[in-house]
């Protein structure tokens, strides 16, 4: 952060202008503040991912196996049969410039190989030169290009330039999806050893130990332990949740950053006291797994095929312990990867039950052949029939804006439900500006692995559109707190909101829902899960 | 999920609309049409303008008839061969060429054209459209 | 200069002056006016077909629609099932109103960076009218365009000229599908000259095929209002092309060469269009991100080529930590091995 301009010198810098030379004759520049650092090779080698060795992207040599672009042109041919989608965004798009603006890296940098459409042009010029016959009559007229080196560096540079977050998609007019593109892009990297250690390292950790940070099972329990600790603190009451436990109803997931880091960490506290809660009052029998500990999976920022083979673990985990179905946490990408991969990856589930809440007798029939549930679509069921017992006014001390995370928004649609319980657990809720939120929502500038130090200008940039609404409602409403259902929100938006809007706080929304949650037994609250006092109870301490 | 037959399906009908004309015409040629020239017009030999001219203009010139009638009131046309002629499309044109049915409409409805002329100017051929 | 446009520019204008020249100078008015158009009427297909068989041949993996409002969820929360469609319904309406209402297109938002800090989205139309200007009048103009290829001429088609001719002004009476499609493409090829971003992206291919249309309505334009070619004739010959009986060589020399640079324009596009991205036409149909529901939850999608992969099962996971696991009193499958439990 410190290497950073000031905010304002960071924006009054910014042109969206196109560059002086053609972009095919524009050399990369690989910049520091913009790239993410190289895998480390043991952890590709956890996965026997091929090429694993040392290299530097700012190197010269990036020591490439002599029949690199063998490789690629047979991956690219590959991934041309076994994708329809990328086959036909290869072809069919028109440069009609729609999506250019629409993409938080090309508003934040500038930088006008970050438009959508020249993302996909970086591969689509490769594919017209090998794959279609026009391109290799026409060559360079024809928008075709050869693999080079600098081809190459130029792939790797952008595809880890962008979020796969799909906006571009909504507004594009064939649909073509540059996630769609980028995930080919880093699946064809990836034949070369060229990940970034960001993604590696989680993806490595995660196969070996259950998640991404690499926490073992007796460390997951003491971690949560830590949190049993602070609950009571605050709420004199001891809640009680159970690991690994065979014929448990239910199985929780969810991302180990919530365990891990603030502010996910209160987030985390709340799925405890919510579960805890019901346990009390309707005997809700919910088991958390040290095994399949991740909700999120970097696999999906690494090829189809480390995708699945870590989500695998969810399904096998709740086969092993016998629950009717599995609960998801607040996550991104990982509901993406439930929503349209899950089942066909690593379905059928037909060792689980369709999903009923044990205390609403509400059927999910929207997830009767996954099996899984979204907490907020439970939750937000849980309020529709009155079995929580909320004390709103406990977040009155929050201005909340709504952040709807690009993979729920882009690739569900849930975007009613989380609305509907911070409606219900707090009074003061403000919407963004409509083209910043729901389908339209603006990436935290940080998915898809990109949320790692070294990169912090390349974060700040993509970070700036969504930053910018969040400071619109915080100048005109006095919005304080940002409310979001993704763990890498949690973790990448406290030093986004520090550095555009240093006013604003990041929550998830089961915090929240724990802070208005009364609990059987609970002692007067005086402060909320983080020690802040509550609005109206600083002198009750007296009593 | 196979679409296959789904992506087949739409293939032929875009093929069928797309060679929708051949299937409609099958075997029929369809012959630019010949006109008939009443004796009246053989006899006159030549018309207003020259035929290759007259063929693509009549529609121009008709135009610039009707407003030099109506609006600055003059009656004769004289042509380049220094012939006059009224300009009337009832009194002039459908003198000779009588026969509207066997003449005028053969073209333009070869050529799908409908000119709103006939609207008023049907009287002379004493012939319903 | 820019290389893309001037050279797709001077593509175009000799590609008009071949075929003018062939058959004015040359005399070779049977291969523009019959080879040509069939051999491209040929590709077209032949191309199209191809194009389109070899997208259906590769899998639709996974389900990937991109949503664009409320899933179907909980029974009170009304989902929006046209942009985020959970059934087969919607998807059609969904596709039907992309297909013909460019519906993605009409969301466009143009952003601006203020002076005071602030970043404006706007909503920009300009693009998607051009577009819908473009793609109907072109429609128009080749449904028009009929009446040289059927005898008798059906009356659905002679009532879109009716219609398109509703002002009645110009003398022959002038079709408004004509001007605007003039207008939209001029427009839409003079936005890829003008603004900077758009002419960065922009290729020789993208300029080439709205020159050729350009080209191909301004010499349509030309023959039907200013140079009075012979319709007679070119009917003879359009009708010869569809039914196989040919008019004689005089009538075909007699037609001017202006017709048979418009027919080369054609036969050009035609030709062209299954190597290119107006495959859009085609593409648009198979994009995956809007012709599938948002249902994966509620119906498994089979991937055809789903291959077993390697995982860490969770017995190699208890085999890596079980001392810690029971040490930390966590539940294990398989208890410690008597010499390891003495340890402890």
């Amino acid at each position: 952060m410190k290497d950073l301009p000031k905010p304002k010198d960071f924006y009054s810098r910014l042109r969206h202008k196109p560059g002086s030379t053609d972009w095919m004759d524009t050399p990369v520049d690989i910049r520091k503040g913009m790239y993410c650092y190289a895998a480390n090779p043991k952890s590709l080698n956890t996965l026997s991912a091929p090429f694993a060795r040392d290299w530097n992207p700012v190197e010269e040599d990036w020591k490439l196996p002599e029949n690199w672009q063998q490789i690629l042109h047979e991956g690219f041919k590959e991934r041309l049969e076994r994708f329809r989608s990328f086959k036909v965004f290869m072809d069919i798009c028109v440069r009609c410039g729609a999506c250019a603006d629409k993409c938080h890296f090309f508003i934040g940098t500038g930088d006008p190989r970050n438009m959508p459409v020249l993302r996909a042009e970086l591969l689509r010029s490769v594919y017209r030169n090998d794959f279609t016959t026009f391109g290799k009559l026409l060559g360079r007229f024809g928008g075709a290009r050869p693999m080079t080196l600098n081809v190459l560096k130029e792939w790797w540079y952008y595809m880890f330039q962008c979020s796969e977050c799909r906006r571009c998609s909504v507004f594009c007019p064939y649909g073509i999806d540059t996630a769609e593109i980028t995930i080919m892009g880093r699946e064809l990297l990836n034949l070369l050893g060229l990940n970034i250690d960001w993604i590696a390292t989680p993806v490595s950790n995660c196969y070996m130990t259950g998640n991404h940070l690499g926490i073992q099972p007796h460390a997951y329990k003491d971690m949560l332990d830590f949190f049993v600790d602070d609950i009571e603190e605050v709420t004199g009451v001891r809640v009680e949740p159970s690991f690994n436990r065979k014929g448990a109803d239910i199985l929780f997931i969810t991302p180990s950053g919530d365990v891990f880091a603030d502010p996910g960490t209160y987030t985390c506290m709340g799925y405890m006291m919510l579960f805890h809660y019901l346990r009390e009052k309707y005997g809700f029998d919910i088991t958390w797994s040290t095994y399949a500990s991740e909700g999120g999976n970097f696999g999906f920022f690494t090829s189809h095929e480390t995708m699945k083979r870590l989500n695998a673990k969810m399904y096998a985990e709740a086969k092993r312990l016998g629950v009717k179905w599995i609960l998801g946490g607040e996550c991104g990408h990982m509901w993406r990867v439930i929503n349209q991969y899950m089942d066909t990856m690593n379905g059928p589930a037909d060792f689980l039950e369709e999903p009923v809440s044990p205390i609403t007798g509400t059927k999910f029939e929207n997830a009767k052949s996954t099996k899984m549930v979204h907490i907020a679509e439970f939750t937000a069921d849980l309020i529709r029939n009155g079995k929580l017992e909320l004390d709103k006014s406990r977040n009155n001390h929050l201005k909340v804006t709504y952040h709807d995370s690009c993979n729920p928004a882009r690739g569900m649609g849930l975007l009613e439900e989380p609305r509907y319980v911070i409606r219900n657990v707090c009074n003061h809720f403000y919407e963004m500006p409509e083209n910043t939120i729901r389908e339209q929502t603006f990436c935290c500038g940080s998915g898809a692995g990109l949320n790692a130090g070294e990169n912090m200008e390349l974060r700040m940039a993509g970070g700036l559109p969504r930053a910018n609404a969040v400071k619109h409602v915080h100048e005109t409403h006095g919005v304080n707190m940002l409310a979001c259902i993704c763990a890498i929100d949690r973790a990448v938006f406290p030093p986004l909101m520090e550095y555009w809007v240093p006013e604003v706080g990041v929550t998830g929304l089961h915090e929240m829902v724990a802070n208005a949650l009364v609990m059987p037994g609970e002692k007067k609250r005086e402060t909320d899960l983080r020690g802040e006092p509550l609005e109206g109870m600083e002198g009750d301490t007296d009593e | 999920m196979n679409d296959k037959g789904k992506i087949v399906t739409g293939l032929v009908i875009f093929a069928a609309l797309v060679s929708f004309p051949f299937w409609y015409n099958l075997g029929k040629a369809a012959p630019p049409p010949e006109v008939v020239l009443t004796d009246k017009a053989k006899a006159a030999k030549e018309c207003v303008l020259p035929k290759d001219e007259i063929r693509t203009e009549h529609m121009q010139l008709l135009d610039v008839w009707r407003d030099t009638q109506v609006r600055d009131g003059q009656t004769v046309y004289i042509n380049a061969k220094g012939k006059s002629y009224i300009m009337s499309l009832s009194n002039t044109c459908l003198d000779c060429h009588s026969n509207y049915k066997d003449f005028c409409d053969r073209c333009h409805v070869y050529a799908s054209v409908d000119p709103y002329c006939f609207d008023c100017h049907i009287d002379n051929p004493k012939e319903t459209k | 200069m820019n290389v893309k446009y001037m050279y797709s520019f001077l593509a175009v204008i000799v590609l008009f002056l071949i075929a003018y020249v062939g058959t004015e100078a040359v005399g070779l008015q049977w291969l523009f006016g019959v080879l040509i158009p069939y051999a491209a009427l040929l590709v077209f297909l032949v191309g199209f077909i191809r194009k389109v068989m070899g997208w259906a041949r590769s899998a639709v993996p996974f389900r990937i629609p991109t949503t664009c409002g409320q899933q179907r969820t909980l029974p009170w929360i009304r989902p929006n099932s046209i942009d985020n469609p959970s059934t087969a319904g919607g998807v059609v309406v969904r596709m039907f109103l992309e297909i013909v209402a460019f519906r993605s297109l009409f969301r466009n938002t143009r952003m601006t960076t203020k002076p005071d800090g602030r970043i404006a989205y706007q909503w920009e139309i300009f693009l998607w009218l051009g577009a819908l200007a473009f793609h109907y009048a072109f429609a128009v103009v080749v449904l028009r365009h009929l009446r040289f290829f059927l005898e008798p001429v059906p009356a659905p088609i002679k009532l879109l000229e009716t219609v398109d001719a509703f002002f009645q002004f110009g003398l022959p009476v002038v079709y408004l599908s004509g001007v605007v499609l003039l207008i939209a493409v001029a427009y839409l090829a003079l936005r890829r000259v003008f603004i900077p971003m758009v002419r960065y992206i922009s290729l020789a291919n993208d300029f080439f095929p709205l020159f050729l249309i350009f080209g191909i309505a301004f010499t349509g334009i030309l023959m039907r209002y200013f140079s009075k070619v012979d319709i007679l004739s070119i009917k003879a010959l359009t009708m010869g092309l569809v039914s196989f009986s040919f008019p004689d060589t005089a009538v075909l020399k007699g037609i001017d060469g202006l017709f048979y640079g418009h027919l080369f324009f054609v036969s050009v596009l035609l030709a062209y269009f299954p190597f290119s991205k107006l495959m859009h036409l085609g593409g648009i149909f198979l994009s995956p991100t809007r012709n599938l529901p948002n249902d994966t939850r509620m119906h498994r999608h089979v991937n055809p080529w789903n291959y077993p992969v390697h995982v860490h099962t969770y017995q190699e996971y208890e085999d890596d930590f079980r001392e810690k696991m029971v040490e930390a009193g966590l539940p294990v499958d398989k208890p410690l091995a008597p010499a390891e439990a003495e340890k402890e």
